[in-house]
């Protein structure tokens, strides 16, 4: 018996790049025969390493096994004669090259990952389900590990994915890197990864480790773009950055006791040093061109808070300015929000509290426990403990889980005393 | 000390019902615990061998054959190891950790014959 798998990840990703090859080798439309191949070629090669040890390159057996498997599938399902050009395709295409133990991705498979990522994201399959099909094909995530994700029933995930499945399976072949849509199609993939990032980031699931495995695949899959020439564009530098500088501060993001922690609060000597001077260098990189994207500004806004040395040294008069081109860009009332703390930090509590009264479409806000939060912790800075403590808890009772409630319990023994 | 083989078997449908590959990671973790286990208490026999989960069964001197790996019964073997034990009982006992249980699949403990 030899060494362990490299980590807990392996299989889920070999199973993203299988898929996705199998898939380039055979069309769209034997998707499905290329997940079951590369199922049944995970479930035997748990079987065959576990009396055997690993092999010497795991990615290789599992490329060579699965496509063994598609080729039986193919022949047991219909007749030779009838799929013989893509069993010949399996046989003789050249197998890309797998990635050596420890070492990088070659093109070839980074290519049909990309190109899967690319089909995903297409115009028919609405963003969430993007998102979700992403996580499935790509990341090797089931369908009940990406519900319990989303906060979403197994049957009602399982629906949403065979629906976008359907609408991948349609389009025969996988999207062509070089097609003239390439820049829409890379502007949804850039939305799909950064719904994908923010729900690890913001997201309701209350496993910690899950949400991180979310922010990860989202910045590995953003590492692909970034890496191949003709997707790696200023917004898509910007993306990776705000990425990383973002994910810089989730080791802070639970204290001690594993409690959630708000940025003026956190322990800064915590963040990531490395991934914010990556961020930084991705941020470098992204100042090319003339436009300036959401995820520019999304960045630059991480970036003044990786740089500040504690919250009260923040120049949030600049991060207000950079909330305030964001709203132009990308109007949203959740924004606005983060905009209106800004202004409390910048201009006083008064003033934030007008900026969050004055949110344009601030009902759409009415689930969101972010928005009472926010009113009760600028109530409480005026003094107004009797106000902040019924915005508390009315964010209380909108809280998505334990953590969350927690916090605002909290936020809401900060309250206590006279009101 | 007598000779037992374990068989492990599964269903021959549990492809249909496929686990996510973040499971998958847990089987391997699983059975390469256990034979180390067995091996470090000098309870492995013989590690054994999986098996391909197709071929045939032949059922007389004509060659007639069943086709699939199976006679009679919808499980399969997968793979089989001989372990060392003082009786059924501690055999018994011993496949009660063998991971194949944890994902729907069983064990068939078998008596090497002595005489």
């Amino acid at each position: 018996m030899t060494a362990a798998l490299p980590d807990a990840h392996f299989f889920r990703r070999e199973s993203g790049r299988l898929v996705a090859t199998l898939t380039r080798m055979l069309g769209v439309h034997q998707l499905a025969l290329a997940e079951d191949a590369v199922q049944e070629t995970l479930a035997s090669a748990v079987e065959v390493w576990a009396f055997r040890g690993l092999p010497d390159n795991p990615s290789a057996w599992l490329m060579t096994a699965a496509r063994n498997r598609a080729v039986s599938l193919l022949r047991r399902e219909r007749t030779a004669r009838r799929f013989a050009p893509e069993i010949a395709r399996l046989v003789d295409e050249e197998v890309p090259p797998a990635p050596e133990p420890g070492g990088s991705l070659p093109a070839a498979l980074q290519d049909d990952e990309l190109r899967m990522m690319f089909s995903c994201c297409h115009p028919d399959i609405s963003e969430d389900a993007q998102v979700a099909l992403v996580l499935s094909l790509l990341c090797g995530f089931s369908a009940q590990e990406i519900a319990e994700a989303f906060l979403v029933s197994r049957a009602a995930m399982e629906k949403r994915l065979s629906r976008a499945r359907k609408v991948l399976a349609a389009s025969t072949r996988l999207f062509e890197l070089g097609a003239r849509d390439f820049s829409p199609r890379l502007a949804a993939v850039h939305r799909a990864l950064y719904l994908l990032f923010n729900e690890g980031y913001h997201g309701a699931c209350p496993d910690a480790v899950v949400r991180q495995d979310l922010c990860r695949e989202a910045m590995r899959l953003v590492g692909l773009l970034v890496e191949h020439a003709p997707a790696a564009t200023p917004a898509t530098h910007a993306l990776a950055a705000l990425m990383a500088l973002n994910a810089a501060r989730l080791p802070a993001r639970l204290d001690e006791a594993g409690e959630l922690t708000d940025l003026a609060r956190q322990d800064r000597s915590r963040w990531d040093g490395a991934l914010i001077a990556h961020g930084l260098a991705l941020l470098e990189a992204s100042a090319r061109g003339d436009r300036v994207s959401e995820y520019h500004l999304e960045a630059a806004i991480a970036a003044t808070h990786a740089l500040a040395p504690s919250a009260d040294r923040t120049p949030w008069g600049e991060i207000v300015a950079l909330y305030d081109a964001l709203l132009r860009i990308r109007p949203s009332p959740v924004v606005a929000l983060n905009r209106a703390v800004a202004v409390a930090e910048h201009l006083g509590p008064e003033r934030g509290l007008e900026a969050l009264r004055a949110i344009d479409g601030v009902e759409r806000l009415a689930s969101y426990a972010f928005y009472p939060a926010a009113l009760g912790e600028l109530e409480l800075r005026c003094g107004r403990r009797a106000g902040a403590r019924r915005h508390f808890q009315a964010a209380r009772r909108l809280a998505r889980n334990a953590a969350e409630r927690r916090f605002l319990e909290r936020r809401l023994a900060a309250c206590a005393g006279a009101g | 000390m007598s000779d037992f083989v374990l068989m492990y078997r599964l269903p021959a449908d549990s492809k249909d019902m496929p686990d996510s590959p973040l499971r998958m990671h847990e089987r391997l973790q699983r059975w390469t615990a256990w034979f180390r286990e067995l091996e470090t208490s000098g309870k492995l026999g013989a590690l054994g061998h999986p098996l391909e989960t197709s071929g045939l069964v032949v059922k007389d001197a004509a060659g007639g054959v069943h086709d699939g790996p199976y006679a009679e019964s919808k499980d399969i073997v997968i793979g089989y190891s001989i372990v060392q034990a003082r009786d059924l009982a501690e055999a018994r006992t011993i496949a009660a950790g063998c991971p194949v249980l944890t994902y729907g699949g069983m064990v068939e403990v078998r008596p090497i014959r002595q005489m």
